[in-house]
Parts: C-alpha cells; structure tokens; sequence
C-alpha cells in the first residue's frame, strides 16, 4: 500500500483548519469558509468509505499499517487499522460532516473557530482509532481535551466554565495515570509498539496495577459510575455539535480502550478485575437509568442514557464471548448514531423555544409532524426495538453475558426495560399531550438542513437494525482474534500456576 | 600555555562589555546604539561558540575551567536566551523608560557570569561566576528606581540571596576543609563516603543552588521580585539564572558527589516534590500574571530537578530537555505580556486579558498554545518535556515522584485553564495597540511555532541532548 490513506485521514481535517484559521473572519465569508469545512470532512467521509472498501475483513492483521521514526530508537509513529478500530474511523468521518451542517443555527458567534476546533478533533479523534503505539495513542487521546475545553466552553450554555473545567479536569486527572503506565510498559518491555506488545505479552505481574492505570483513565471516559458526572454537566452546556462529538465518539474512544488495550494488552488481569467491571457496570445501568428517569432537562436525560448505553459496552466486553465484544462494538456504533440523533433533535427544538425543560413542551405532535415520526425512530432506537441498531447490540451484549453468568444477565436485562421507560416517558411528555404553551403553537417544522440531517441518521439506524451484516462481517474475524489471544494467555497463565 | 581560544566566546563577551561602558561614558545619548549593540555582541558570542566544535573536551586553567559539551549547549542556550530577551523587550524598556546604558550592559555581565558558572569545574571559580550573576541581577531587579516595587524587589533579592550565597560559600569552605580541594575532580577523588562534614556541605550547597532556581523551600522571593521588577528583568529572572544554575547543580552533584548519591538524592527528591506541589497550589489564587509565572516556574523548577534526582544520564538529559522546552515556553509567555499595550502602559493581571480572543485572535492562540504547553497538555512541546522527565523517573521505578508529579499537573492545569477562560470565555475589554517591534513579533513568532509543531519531528534535540554525558 502506497499512498498513505489513515495519515490522509488524520490529516486532511488537521489541513483544512489551518486554511479556515488564517482565513479573513469577514461576515461574507461564512458561508464560504462552512462549506470548505463541511467540503473537507465530507471529503473525509468519503476517503473513510473507500477504506472500509478496501479493508479486507478475513484477516485480524493489522492493515494499511504504515510506520515512521519518530523520537529515534525510542517511539515509532505507527499507525493501522483492523476489524475493531475502522468502524469507529468511518462513524467519526460521518459524523463530523453531520455537525458541521448542524451549525447552521445553533453556533451564532465565532464560527470560524468553532469549525477549526471540530475539524481539529476529528482529525485527533481517527488518530486515536488507528494509531498503533501506545505513546502516539496518548499523544491523540489526550490532544482532544484542548478542542473539547474549548467547544464546551466558548458555545457553551450558562454553565459553561464550570462544566469545561470539570470535563477537563476530570479526564486529565484519569489520565495522567495512564501515562505512568505507559512509560512503566515501556521499561518493562523496551517498546510501547502494540502489535509488538501483543506478541511479547506483559508480565502477569505488573499487569494488575497497569490495568489499574488505564482503567483509571478509560473509566472517567467512557464514563462509568462513580465518575460519570461529568458528563451530564459537559453535554447539558456543550453546543448541539459538541455534545453530538462527545456522545458519539469520544465516549467511544474509551470503550475502543477497553479493547483495545486493557482486553488486548493485560489480559490475566482482565480476568482477573471482571467482577469490578461487572459490578460498576450493572450500577451504571441500573442506577443511571433510575436517574435519567428522574431528570427535567432533556439534555440531561440523554446523558445519563449514555451513561447506561456505556454501562452495556463495558459489560458486552468483558464477558470475553464472542458475542458480546461483537454486541459491544455494534453498541458503540449503534449509540453513537443514536445519541448523535438525539441531541441533534433536542437541538432542533432548542432553536425554536430556547429551553430543554422537559415540562415546557407537549404536544409536539400537532405543530411538528415529520419532528415527532423522526423522533420517534431514534427513541426506539434508544430503546433498542427489535428492527433498530439498538436492538442488535443490547441483544449480543446480553446473550454474551447469559453465557457468562445468568444474574449479571438478568440485572442487565432489567435495563433495557428501564431505557424504555425513561425514553418512551420523555417522548409522550414532549411530542404528546395537549399543547400547554402558546408558543409551541407557532413553532415551525423541520426545516430542508435539519430534514437532510435527521433523514440521514434515521437511515443507517434502521438499515443495521434489519442488516447488522455489514458491520458485524467487518468485526467478526478481529475480535475471534482477540479472544483466542486472550484464552491463549489465561490459559499459558493458568498452566504456569 | 594556556589554549585561550577554548574561550574566546568568553573574552569577547567581557571586552565587549568593557567597549560598550566606554561607548556610553564618553558618548551622549548612546543607550539605543549600546543596546542594539549588546545584541550583536551576543550573536558575535553565539557564533563562537558554534564555530567551535562542539564535542571538545578540555579543562584549563589547573583544571578549574571545562569545556566540554554540556558546557557548550548550555552556554548556547544561556545567549540564545539573553538574544531573545533582549530583542522582545526593546520596546518594553523605551516606554517604561529604563532604556539606560546601563541595562544592557548589566545583562551582558550577568550572561557572561552564567557562562563562567555553567563551565566551572572549581567551586572558586563557580562562585565567583555566581556572583557576577547576582550582582548584575539585584541591580537590574531595581533598575525601574522610581517604581517603590521594584526597588523593593531588588533589596529582598539582595538581602535574600545573599544570605544563600552565605550558606553557599559555607558549604564550599566544610567541603575544602573534608576534601582539601576546591577543585571538583579532585574532591570527586578525595571523596570519604562517612564524612559528616561533607555532608554539611553538600546541604549547603544545594540550599545555595536551590535558591537561585527558587525550589521550596528557598523560593520566597521569587513571587515578589517577579512582580516587581520591571517585565523585561523578570523574563530574565525567569529563564537564564535558571538554566546556568541547573548545569552547576548537574556538575556539582554528577561529577563530585556522584559516589555519596544516597545522601543528596533524598534532599533533590525533597525539593522536586515540594516544588511541584507548592507551585500547583499556591498559584491558583493568583491575580497578577506575573506573580503567577512566578509560582508556575516553581513548580516547573521542581520537574527539573525531578529528571535531577534519578541519578541516571538519561535522568539528566531529560533535565536539561525540560529546561531548553521550558526556556522556550517562557519567552512565548513573556512575549505575550510584552503585547498587552495600551497608551504607553502595560498590564499584567489577569482581568486584563478579559475577552482578549475576541480582538486579537493571533495573540490570545498564542497564548493558548503556551498555556496548555505550560499544563503538559499533547501534543504541544510541555508534554514532551514532561515526558521525558517522568520517562527517566519511571525508569529508576521512582513512582511516587512520577505519580506526585503528574498529580500536580493536573492541579496546576486549573490555573492556567483559568486564564484561558478569561482569554476565550469572557467578554471582551478595550482593545491593545497592535504595533509591535520586529523583534518582538519574531521572538513571539519562532517560540509559539516550536511549541506548536515540535511534535512533528521531536528528534533534532533529543539527539543534541542524548550526546550530554556526564557519568
């Protein structure tokens, strides 16, 4: 493979910024400089398709590998992808196009930089999903805080600074631990090189405390209870755009970890800490929902179903079956469609009433028609109704974990009937109902933009519900990999013992 | 006979001062002639130094003068530094009118002291070049004399630093009189691993050093001098007593006392942790950008001596790393300050920098590229440097340093995130004059660039740094 596509990939958002940032900020040039964002990271899209195109799904190798010195005899900048990692490559270049159009109506002030900062993450984000040195991985991980920081807080709502500080705060706090691991895999090994530490394998040792450190930083990502509260703060105040990023794919970077590294690189100590993983995920599932049932602020509910959704992926993972890690990818995915729906969709009514209080609508159904059937795609899709994405994932998420153990099963399944709750509650109270407020009678429908954007969620998230194939195909060989390397390395450990 | 031309960048530099106070003695109203001169003089010494090659290693003088190549790459840096300084704060020195002859000159003699200290292989001769330096800064720390501040701050640097050099010069005279030499290699020889006295000294020592690279707990002035001295002396303070003072410490501790590591190690390990700590937290209440620089060196003073405390080359080599990426973030920083302008006066506090993103888009990018970079936030140059520090501490499986080191970034992330917010997040003030000196811009322009891109290619500097050598 010549021509270096994943490079391309990270940096023709990175390309695009630098033109928007020293382009002339001039009333008249809005549009134009839009459309050059939305032209660049469509053009992304596009090259992220003609990757899936060429991705050759029945090998676990990993592919488009390409490799430079970087600090001489010490990291590599090593980037490739297989099975796991360019499903979230494509959901990123997809998305991002998405927020682009979407800020339209909802950023008013300073767009040049806004779409710099959103060009600027996507291009750190695809670095996350295909860099294959544990440095470089640090290098984009943490390189999307100072986008993020800024989107939350120069768009942000009222609250802004606080909730910019805390997302910051908390996910540096995280991660710094991870780089004391890294470094230690370093001396440990003599490389922070992945394929080579796969092959090599970590001392069982040292691996309960590295696991530790990274979990650290993937558990305040991803988010899992007791540090997710971030998050509803970050989404509640973030711009439409920036919470639809958050949700659809920096959460997912943390569940990419998971696989990523924590399953892949420590697997004794996977093992060996699933009790944890279980346990905090069942909370999260149970204990968020009971919460997200609770909440005023649609914003705040969608969060806290992330919350759960999350709680689901990190339980898919580590049941270590076949099903469940494919379910928990297929989840991600399926998530980051949905909730990028969503707030897109709080976002629409946002423009129109300015409040996110639950209580202030009602009644959508009359004023709003073709709003309240799109919506009510993605609220299933949430639910995850049998025919959606959602259903596809919760489903191989639960079957796996059936497999592993039946209470684990059965709490987790109690879930899903609490995300109906929280979901199909939000949906009666603000698209039924008689209408209480006078305002909502002069609201106007879905615009041509926000049709175009919403049409182009609802189509993926039924086509992989009826047709999971495409993605499922995709993931499949990889993560049999995956498992057979780590019952390799619990069974020579075993052995051993 | 002695080979002088192993210090021809040295003679230069003192002959230089030397013409440049008969220049202004005999000439009226030379100070702009003298201090462009000053820069010339610099850029001749710079070139010197590099037209020599690089990797000699030779002592003169009874072995009491070394060169040799972390003398050199720090001596480039020592003038790389005045250079940089010099040229972003002409303008800054002619407004708030301290444009005497005397400034530049002063500043040159201070550089050249730095050069005498960061060669020294004898502690006369490394005290002597300590001196030259203090000297030289108490008067520039005072130099705006109708400023109550400033003349303030010089005396507490004077009274202050002399008592250091106090304590230093006794530490020196226990470990003449536990060694019977002054000369390092000949003490390195001499070295008797249960001798008290010797200890002494070293603790000594390196309270003396200490101070001059304000480590907790010998940092008290630093707040006040940088405050009050005028903005062109405290970039100054910041960086170049800093650097020459690092190198003296990598001498002293590596090449004498490297047998008795067991007995300093501790202390360093001390000073960087309580360092990294106090400057994280003192510096959130701060309201003056200045003072909080203060703090902030602080802490990035208790990074350095962390690399210090391994006791390994590549512990050292991550030292001298962070000190090079630190100078540079400096300068960024101060170039900034120098930019906050308005009507013939400049400001400093935090307030003022109120919506700054809205009117000067360049300047407040700047200033968010150096305050991440200060945070240690990839993939700007300050996570390197982190990097490299905790990669060597990592590497003795100091890990407690490391995870209290890399704790207090995320504390000290909050303070300057707070000025970010400031810059980005609040409404907008009045506008500042955009008209700035060449030099300034330039200064501003090449260390925001290297922040920024250093991540593209890291190798140049870590493979100058990797040749520095000392065990």
């Amino acid at each position: 493979m010549d021509f270096p596509i994943l490079s391309s990939l990270i940096l023709l958002p990175l390309i695009g910024a630098l033109f928007i940032f020293f382009s002339k900020s001039k009333s008249n040039t809005y549009l134009t400089i839009k459309y050059l964002a939305l032209f660049v990271s469509f053009a992304n899209f596009i090259l992220s398709l003609y990757l899936w195109y060429l991705f050759d799904p029945s090998t676990a190798e990993f592919q488009f590998l390409e490799e430079r010195s970087w600090i001489k005899g010490f990291i590599n900048y090593k980037v490739g992808i297989d099975g796991i990692s360019i499903l979230f490559i494509i959901l990123t270049a997809f998305i991002t196009p998405l927020c682009i159009v979407s800020v339209n109506s909802t950023v008013k002030y300073r767009l040049k930089d806004f779409l710099v900062a959103i060009l600027v993450m996507e291009s750190l984000m695809i670095g996350v999903f295909c860099s294959l040195d544990l440095v470089i991985f640090y290098l984009f991980f943490e390189g999307g805080l100072i986008p993020m920081f800024l989107i939350i807080g120069i768009w942000g709502g009222e609250r802004r600074v606080y909730s910019a500080f805390k997302f910051f705060l908390y996910t540096l706090l995280g991660s710094v631990l991870m780089l004391v691991a890294i470094i230690s895999i370093y001396w440990f090994t003599g490389s922070t090189d992945i394929i080579y530490l796969y092959d090599f394998g970590i001392d069982e040792k040292y691996q309960y405390l590295l696991w530790l450190a990274f979990f650290s930083s993937f558990a305040v990502k991803t988010p899992m209870w007791p540090v997710h509260t971030w998050l509803p703060d970050a989404h509640v105040e973030a711009p439409t755009a920036g919470s639809v990023l958050l949700a659809a794919i920096l959460l997912k970077m943390a569940g990419y970890g998971f696989i990523r590294f924590s399953v892949g690189l420590f697997p004794v100590a996977s093992e060996y800490f699933i009790p944890l993983i279980y346990i905090l995920s069942l909370i999260a599932i149970i204990y968020t929902s009971l919460v997200a049932l609770m909440q005023e602020d649609m914003k705040k509910l969608i969060a806290y179903s992330s919350v759960a959704h999350m709680g689901f992926v990190t339980l898919g993972i580590f049941t270590f079956t076949q099903q469940g890690l494919e379910g928990s990818i297929f989840q991600m995915i399926s998530h980051g469609l949905v909730s990028a729906a969503l707030f897109l969709s709080v976002g629409v009514i946002y423009e129109r009433m300015h409040t996110r209080l639950i209580d202030n609508y009602g009644g959508l159904v009359s004023v709003m028609p073709k709003y309240s059937i799109v919506l009510m795609v993605f609220t299933l899709g949430a639910v995850g109704l049998p025919g959606t994405s959602g259903f596809i994932g919760e489903f191989l998420i639960l079957i796996g974990a059936f497999k592993k153990s039946f209470l684990v099963a059965a709490i987790a399944s109690i879930g899903v009937i609490l995300s109906a709750a929280y979901m199909l509650w939000l949906y009666k109270r603000v698209v039924f109902g008689e209408i209480k407020k006078d305002e909502i009678k002069k609201i106007s429908d879905l615009n041509k933009a926000e049709i175009f954007i919403l049409s182009v969620l609802v189509l993926p998230i039924i086509f992989f519900g009826f047709y999971p194939e495409p993605l499922l195909n995709t993931t499949e060989i990889s993560i049999e990999n995956l498992i057979e390397m780590y019952n390799t390395n619990i069974n020579s450990n075993l052995v051993k013992k | 006979m002695i080979n002088l031309n192993f210090i021809y960048s040295e003679i230069i530099l003192c002959l230089a001062i030397m013409i440049l106070l008969l220049i202004g003695v005999f000439k009226k109203n030379s100070s702009y002639l003298i201090y462009n001169l000053s820069i010339l003089s610099l850029f001749g010494c710079l070139a010197l130094i590099l037209n020599f090659p690089i990797n000699t290693n030779v002592e003169l003088f009874n072995n009491s003068y070394k060169i040799d190549y972390l003398s050199t790459y720090m001596k480039i840096l020592l003038i790389l530094s005045g250079i940089f300084v010099l040229l972003s704060s002409s303008k800054y020195v002619q407004i708030i009118k301290i444009n005497k002859i005397e400034y530049p000159i002063l500043i040159l003699s201070s550089v050249l002291g730095m050069m005498v200290m960061t060669s020294s292989n004898d502690l006369i001769l490394f005290y002597i070049g300590l001196e030259l330096q203090s000297l030289s800064l108490y008067v520039l720390a005072s130099f705006n004399r109708d400023n109550v501040l400033s003349s303030e701050s010089g005396l507490k640097y004077f009274v202050l630093s002399a008592l250091s050099s106090g304590l230093l010069l006794y530490g020196c005279s226990l470990i003449y009189g536990f060694s019977g030499s002054t000369n390092f290699n000949l003490i390195s020889e001499n070295i008797n691993k249960d001798s008290y006295g010797l200890t002494f000294g070293i603790v000594f020592i390196i309270t003396g050093l200490a101070f001059k690279i304000s480590a907790v707990p010998f940092h008290m002035w630093a707040p006040d001098v940088y405050e009050g001295s005028p903005t062109s002396v405290t970039i100054f303070f910041a960086i170049l007593p800093k650097i020459a003072a690092l190198t003296v410490f990598i001498r002293i501790l590596y090449v004498p006392f490297f047998n008795i590591i067991d007995q300093w190690q501790i202390i360093i390990v001390f000073l960087s942790i309580a360092s990294m700590l106090f400057g994280a937290i003192a510096a959130i209440g701060q309201k003056n950008l200045k003072r909080l620089i203060a703090y902030s060196s602080i802490g990035h003073m208790g990074y350095a001596l962390a690399g210090l405390s391994t006791g390994t080359n590549l512990g050292i080599q991550s030292s001298i790393t962070y000190i090079s990426i630190y100078l540079f973030m400096n300068l960024a920083f101060f170039c900034c300050l120098f930019m906050l302008r308005r009507d013939e006066k400049y400001f400093e506090n935090i307030e003022d920098l109120s919506g700054l993103s809205k009117n000067h888009p360049i300047l407040s990018f700047s200033l968010l590229i150096v305050l991440f970079s200060l945070a240690g936030i990839p993939p700007l140059v300050g996570f390197f440097a982190k990097f490299y520090i905790f990669t060597a501490v990592v590497e003795q499986s100091m890990y407690t340093l490391a995870i209290i080191g890399l704790l207090s970034t995320v504390i000290a992330a909050f303070y300057y995130l707070r000025i970010i917010k400031v810059i980005y997040f609040d409404p907008e003030k009045e506008r500042y004059e955009k008209n700035h000196n060449i030099g300034l811009k330039i200064s501003l322009a090449f260390s925001t660039i290297f922040i920024l891109f250093y991540f593209i290619y890291p190798s140049p500097l870590i493979e100058i740094i990797e040749k520095i050598n000392i065990i």
